[in-house]
């Protein structure tokens, strides 16, 4: 058997997830649309007033982006271990973590990334100035990825389990906590002039910090899910 | 040095764990009423009234006590998930989840004491501060490892996933305890800290002192006490429950 070097393992995770997703994109559109009528519901609810809206806006959107991305995790490895790849990706001779990353790193190209990117347009609807706008892309590019690394973890553990989907809203979004803090406190920063130079560092900090535990704990689920 | 080892490794199994916690649990919880009488007595009869806040401060007593404990059970609960994880032993497990609802029980009585005092001294039961929110967390992620391990039928699987999320959610006791320090709030600072003298008087440090005591005493009896349930029903098929004289009459 040729050995298969680890780039061209993770790259090849990433290749298949990507494909699979687009021959089902309505699993990826259903969350996206999630995420922007959760959004649109916030003015109806609290009412038009655009001072207020420019106030909460920041908060809203990474809110919503949490529990976009919290609906998201179940096809995270749900479906591979209902079919046994799972099972062969852990026996697999490539490091488990490796494999973890590229579908992690799928994960967030379907859901952190798209969320990302429309972020603005909504941020528009609620009268975000430009400066804020920036603040907030910048702020949900860095933040989203940790999202997605902290619930693989809650993914793992849940698998196979009864009640997965809600059990794993119960156990990850607290620990979503200080990704909302300071990714919805980067704008409010911003917009008080004292920079969200701050907070997106501290952001960026957890991500470096999830990047390796994250994946770790992840293996370590999986592990003990399959057993 | 040898004979400690070995003495440590004779405990690690339910079979000689369970009669030993049976004898442990009546002295635990004396200790813990014995404990909590001293310093409820303390608190509300000995101590002055506070300067500033008056009476209200007296649930000073329960709730700074309930708040450390439920931090340091959470502690404890990751010690067991790791020695767990790391040496596969099975009454690791037993005990992270036999602690695990009675710190969620001081978790909330913490919660509640708070808001109680809150009102008198802040004029509100609730404020988003940094304390108050980890706290807060803290008490859901109590949940979230009950409802864990309540959801997984495999006590083995439910003990290591339980594990991994317990060591995951210890990231959050620095949280708590820097919170004070990163955001600052509504919230007073720490009254008592190790480096300088208290701040406050030595007789409301006391009774403070004392129902710490009393509570560590009663988590452990009831921890005892909810480890052995758990030991009988995980082990209803061994031979030694068998000849338990509880069992076989």
């Amino acid at each position: 058997m040729s050995e298969v070097s680890a780039l061209s393992a993770l790259i090849g995770v990433i290749r298949r997830d990507l494909k699979l997703a687009m021959r089902r994109k309505s699993d990826v559109l259903t969350t996206l649309f999630f995420f922007v009528i959760v959004v649109s519901l916030f003015p109806l609810g609290i009412g038009p007033e655009m001072d207020m809206l420019r106030k909460i806006a920041p908060g809203v959107l990474w809110v919503a982006a949490l529990l976009a991305t919290m609906l998201s995790l179940n096809r995270l490895f749900a479906l591979d271990y209902a079919d046994g790849t799972l099972e062969q990706m852990v026996l697999s001779s490539v490091p488990l973590g490796l494999l973890v990353a590229g579908k992690v790193v799928a994960h967030w190209l379907l859901s952190g990334l798209p969320l990302t990117v429309l972020a603005p347009v909504l941020g528009l609807q609620f009268d975000l100035p430009a400066g804020s706008l920036a603040v907030l892309v910048a702020s949900l590019a860095i933040g989203t990825p940790v999202l997605s690394l902290i619930g693989a973890i809650g993914a793992g553990l849940t698998l196979g389990v009864r009640g997965g989907g809600v059990l794993v809203s119960l156990l990850v979004l607290p620990l979503y906590v200080p990704v909302l803090i300071f990714g919805a406190g980067a704008v409010g920063a911003q917009v008080s002039g004292l920079g969200a130079g701050a907070h997106l560092s501290l952001l960026a900090a957890m991500l470096a910090l999830a990047v390796f535990f994250a994946v770790w704990a992840t293996t370590i689920a999986l592990r003990i899910a399959l057993e | 040095m040898s004979r400690r080892l070995i003495n440590w490794f004779k405990y690690s199994s339910p079979q000689t764990f369970y009669p030993l916690a049976g004898k442990m649990i009546p002295w635990f919880a004396t200790l813990a009423v014995l404990f909590g009488a001293a310093g409820l007595y303390i608190g509300f009869f000995v101590a002055p009234t506070d300067a500033q806040q008056g009476e209200g401060y007296r649930i000073i007593f329960v709730h700074v006590a309930a708040a450390w404990m439920s931090m340091f059970i959470y502690l404890v609960m990751a010690f067991w998930a790791a020695l767990g994880l790391s040496l596969n032993t099975r009454l690791s497990g037993m005990m992270a989840s036999a602690l695990a609802p009675t710190g969620a029980l001081f978790a909330f009585l913490s919660l509640w004491t708070g808001a109680l005092w809150g009102k008198p001294m802040w004029g509100t039961w609730w404020v988003w501060d940094a304390r108050l929110t980890s706290s807060l967390i803290l008490f859901f992620l109590y949940l979230g490892f009950i409802a864990l391990q309540s959801a997984i039928d495999d006590p083995r699987r439910a003990d290591r996933a339980g594990a991994v999320l317990l060591l995951v959610g210890v990231i959050n006791i620095p949280i708590i305890y820097f919170s004070v320090q990163w955001w600052n709030t509504l919230h007073q600072g720490a009254s008592v800290s190790l480096t300088k003298a208290p701040t406050m008087a030595r007789t409301m440090l006391w009774g403070m002192l004392l129902m710490v005591l009393s509570f560590w005493m009663y988590a452990i009896a009831a921890a005892l006490y909810r480890v052995r349930c758990i030991m009988l029903e995980r082990e209803r098929n061994a031979g030694w429950v068998y000849e338990l004289p509880e069992v076989k009459s």
